[in-house]
Parts: structure tokens; sequence; C-alpha cells
């Protein structure tokens, strides 16, 4: 049908103030934290995080005891309230011990997502930005290096380096960016032909601000996600490494070594074994949790 | 096909070069050399032993040689064990890591896939819940903790199977549970979200629709589509096995490779070290390259691109 002048009549005017019938919008990140708050799994890794950390940081000053000292009449105690965690072989206090763990493992924790957020995330975005041949030159170094099993190499490395803790950082640094490259790479790849970074690239930006200012900030969701996943999975290349050997050196203890000392003394003194063990699984498991319900409140394709 | 094999060779080969170059650089970057000890050899000794391991030739002549021994299999001497090449001692242990490998992908394969299951079929409802928080422990819980545990309940407590050795059917059943524990996790997951994916399209639908049972449709129509994702995972799932079974062979004291990897380290024993870390690689690279094949001729909708996901 033809539209002729006499088909169109004025309606009236609504009465009503047009902020009434709209809803109040809730931001991405409002969005996300609701979702979060309701996932209680998600919810109890995150408080259990926060809590380990402040015992990490605050704990050791009040244990009263030190990690290092050695009392060797007080070997081997059972729990009990003047050592809550016991003792190991050479009286030292676990719960101390334990604490000091998990300053380390989550000091791992801090330089895996450390290098994860930079390395990954400044490789990954470049290659993604820059596209054809730079982008194909820098994935095909990613694509060679994940074809190597990497665990097998950080060993190597250990073993050339020698034990201790800076020269795990440095093995976990090595290695630690593929995944993050990949993830930002694609995001990048899926956000940067839209309308915005064209505007922005017509108002003069610079290519590396284009990148800091809104490619990187628009895949949050996925680098977070990603981080958070790439924690435990630190911690527990550390506690692997510990456990052959390779971990930190004596009188320093992680997790790893804590437990792989208990390991030896399971038939006699098995509770040496437990706490550790627990500190271990109940972190990984928190940032696990965390992880998983990140991705389900961050993911845009989960919105309903 | 054929472009896409050969591409695949090439970058395998690629690959294996990178690893025997970086291994035999890192084995250079040792401070001191393999036989540096506490106590000081005289100076005779020294000098026969570096004759002896050709150590004391240039160094791309060292690296040629590698490289050339590398190429035709042989992984080199000993240094702590004389008379004891790197070959024999896989030769003589892989087939027990291998056994039991293969005894932890059956036990993941067989939990795995019907947790995902049935994970995916309840999505949203308790058996889901339960099903996701297991895996998740089974995600969160390190191999060497699961060993453990299952040591201290099994043997020590209840005394029902053996708590180390390897000697007869019921001392595998603690190791290869306890090497399993996070493939059986990972496949379960991968499972559930594919059958989820899939009991959402369309050809499901037609199926319901034609009144076919629950039991036919998953098993007959959902499955083959749900579990090519798993397929996808076999790669990292071999590499999982095979760096748990360090952990798991030591502290069962099982006489396969990973234990004798690690022992090795102990020892500094750093030709055992380099010539089972390019043994496992290789092995790796190839069972990684054997899988995306294996990927390719289930799934026809996967095109053959070399490798790039854009």
């Amino acid at each position: 049908m033809k539209p002729t002048p006499t088909a169109f009549h004025s309606t009236p005017f609504p009465q009503e103030p047009l902020s009434t019938s709209l809803a109040t919008g809730t931001s991405y990140w409002q969005d996300a934290w609701r979702r979060l708050r309701n996932n209680k799994l998600a919810l109890a890794g995150l408080i259990f995080i926060l809590l380990i950390t402040l015992a990490a940081i605050a704990g050791p000053y009040f244990s009263g005891y030190s990690y290092a000292d050695q009392d060797l009449p007080e070997a081997n105690q059972p729990p009990s309230s003047v050592h809550w965690f016991g003792t190991d072989n050479l009286g030292r206090d676990l719960l101390t011990r334990v604490l000091y763990g998990a300053r380390i493992s989550l000091s791992i924790g801090v330089a895996a997502s450390f290098i994860n957020l930079t390395v990954g995330v400044l490789y990954g975005g470049i290659a993604g930005y820059a596209g054809g041949r730079i982008d194909n030159i820098m994935m095909r170094i990613v694509d060679i290096l994940y074809g190597i099993p990497l665990l097998l190499y950080i060993i190597l490395l250990m073993v050339v380096l020698g034990p201790g803790l800076l020269n795990i950082f440095l093995a976990l640094g090595l290695v630690y960016w593929l995944g993050m490259a990949r993830i930002v790479r694609g995001q990048i790849l899926a956000i940067k032909k839209q309308e915005y970074v064209l505007a922005a690239r017509l108002t003069g930006a610079s290519p590396a601000r284009i990148l800091m200012r809104h490619l990187i900030p628009n895949s949050i969701g996925p680098i977070l996600i990603t981080t958070t996943l790439a924690i435990p999975e630190a911690i527990f290349t550390e506690a692997f490494l510990s456990f052959i050997g390779l971990g930190v050196s004596a009188p320093m203890a992680s997790w790893g070594v804590l437990a792989s000392e208990g390991v030896v003394s399971l038939r006699s003194y098995p509770f040496q074994l437990l706490y550790p063990a627990l500190a271990i699984s109940i972190t990984m498991l928190s940032f696990n949790f965390l992880g998983d319900g990140l991705r389900d409140s961050l993911d845009p394709r989960m919105r309903k | 096909m054929i472009h896409y094999l050969i591409n695949r060779l090439a970058s395998m080969l690629l690959v294996l070069f990178v690893i025997v170059t970086a291994t035999f650089l890192l084995m250079h970057a040792i401070p001191g050399g393999p036989f540096t000890t506490e106590k000081n050899l005289p100076e005779a000794i020294q000098k026969n032993m570096e004759e002896r391991y050709h150590l004391n030739d240039p160094l791309w002549k060292q690296y040629a040689d590698y490289l050339a021994h590398a190429a035709t299999g042989d992984l080199g001497p000993s240094f702590k064990y004389e008379n004891r090449s790197v070959n024999d001692l896989i030769r003589e242990s892989f087939p027990v890591s291998a056994e039991l490998g293969a005894i932890a992908i059956f036990w993941a394969v067989c939990l795995g896939i019907p947790a995902g299951i049935i994970a995916a079929v309840y999505h949203n409802r308790w058996p889901d819940y339960i099903a996701m928080f297991l895996t998740t422990i089974g995600i969160s819980v390190p191999g060497f903790i699961l060993a453990a545990l299952l040591i201290f309940v099994f043997a020590l407590q209840l005394d029902w199977l053996p708590a180390a050795l390897w000697e007869g059917p019921s001392s595998t059943v603690l190791p290869a549970l306890a090497l399993t524990g996070l493939p059986t996790a990972f496949i379960a997951r991968l499972t559930r979200s594919g059958m989820m994916e899939v009991l959402n399209q369309d050809y499901i639908r037609t199926a319901r629709a034609k009144g076919l049972s629950q039991y036919t449709i998953l098993t007959r129509h959902a499955l083959k589509n749900a579990l090519i994702p798993v397929v996808t995972y076999l790669g990292p799932l071999i590499a999982g096995i095979l760096t748990g079974s360090f952990v798991i062979e030591t502290i069962f004291a099982i006489p396969g490779l990973g234990r004798h990897f690690v022992t090795s380290i102990y020892n500094r024993d750093y030709t055992v070290i380099l010539g089972i870390t390019i043994f496992y690689s290789a092995l790796l690279v190839t069972l990684n390259l054997l899988v995306d094949i294996a990927y390719v001729l289930l799934d026809p909708r996967i095109k053959l691109s070399e490798g790039k996901d854009d």
C-alpha cells in the first residue's frame, strides 16, 4: 500500500515523564557482580582467598615461632594447644611453616598473574592488533612453544638454574604467558573491526593508545578469567617442582616441600601431610571456583 | 589433506629441532659441567672423562654430534651409571610407565564420559552440581596428595591394597586411581559442555520428535558429536598422565621411566635428564600430531587450514 498523507495522524504526547517507563540500567560490572554474588561456591572461594592472603601476610607475626628454628626435643609433636598443627621432624612449628608456605605459594600466584597481565596481554594484543605478517610470525612462535611439553622444560630449566624462589619465577615467566597471549589475540581480532575503534583511529589516536585504552580494557573479562585460572596452575607447578626436589631451598618451605616431607612420614605422622595438603587443595579449589564463577558472570554469551 | 599432512609434519620436525637444540644449550649452560662434584677429582681423571664423553670437543662439533645421534634415536650414555645408556633405561622402564598410563587413561575415559553425560542431561540439577563439584576437586587436588590420601586410607588404614611396588594387578589400582583424578575431571567437564551444546541442536529435537528413547538419542545421536572436544584433549591428557607419572611412580616406588627421571634429577645425572626429556618431548609431539589427524578425520566440519585459528 502506498502511503498517502491521510494515512498519518498524530498521536497524543505521552503525559507521564519518559524516565518512569524505562528500567534503570545496570552496568556490565554491576551485572557481573550480582551474578558472582549469587554463585555461592565462587563467593566462598573469594572469601577464602582473602582470608589466606591475610593469614599469609600477618599470620607469621602472631604464631610465636619462626619457620626455621629447630627444637629437637619437640620433634614430631601431634597437634596441640601449643603447636596447633603439630611440629615436623626437626621440631619446627608446622602452623608457622604452612603460613610461610602460603606466602611463597601466593607470591608465585602473583608472579604468574603479573607475567600473564604484562607479557601475555601485550604479546597477544600486539599480534592481534597488528595482524597480517606480524601476527603470523608472532603466533607461529607461540604455536611452536605450545608444541613443546613445557613442564619438562621448566624442570630442565630448574635443573640448570638450581632450586630457589627466584629461579621458579624465572622459569614460570618464560612460559606462563602463552595461553594468555592466545586468548587476548583472539579477543582483539574479534573487536578491532568495531566502529568505536575506527572512530578512535579517525580522531588520530595512536595504535598504542587504541590498544591500551580501547582494545585491552574491552577484553578485560577473558583476561580476568584467564588470570584467575592461571594462579592455581602456577601454585600447582611450584608444588610439583618442590615435590621432585626442585623447589625453594631449605629452611624455607613451600606447600610443595611440606607435602613432600609429609609423604615421607605418612606412616608415622600423617598429620604432617594433612595440613599442607589441605592448604594446597583448598587454595586451588578456591581459585578454580572463583575462576569458574567469573567465567559464568563475565561471559556476555551467558547473559540472559 | 596431503598438503595439511606435509605442513603438520614439517612443523613437527621444526618443533623437534627446537627441542633438541634447547635441550643441548641448556645442558651446556650448567655451571661447571656434569662432572663437577663436591670432592675434586684428580685432573687426569677429569680429563679422561671429558675425553670419553667428548666434552673437550668444540661446542659446534658437540652440537652436530648430538643432533646426529638424536636423529638416529641414540640418546647417549648415563654419566652416573657406567655402561648403561639412556636407551637401555628407556627400554627397561618405559613399558611399566606405559602400562600404568594406559590403565589411568582407561579409567579416565570410563569414569569421565558417563559423569559428563549425566551432568549435561541433569543440567543445573543436583547430579550436575555434584559432578561439577567433584570435577573441581579433581582439578584442584594435586596428584601426590591424592596418592598419599589413597595410600593412607586403602593401604595403611584398611590394608586392602599394597601401598607400593609394581607386583601384580592389585598393586596397579592405587597408582592408576591417583593418576587418573585430573584427566577424569577434565574429560567429564569437556563431555558435559560438548553434550550441552549438542543437546540444544535441531537434529536432537528431530530425534525426540521421532519418539526415540532418551538412551538412543544420547548414545546414537548426541555422544558422537559431543565427544569431539574430548578428542582434542587427548594430547594434553597424555602429557598430564606423563608428568603425573613422575610423582606417582616416585611415591609408589614403581620402576617406571617417571621415577628414573626424578631420581636422575636428584642425582643430577644430566645425560639421563636430557635423554628422557627428548624422548618424552618427541613422544608427545608425535602423539599430538596423531591426535590432530584423528580430529580432522573424525569431524568433516573442520576446515583444513594450517593450524591457524582465525
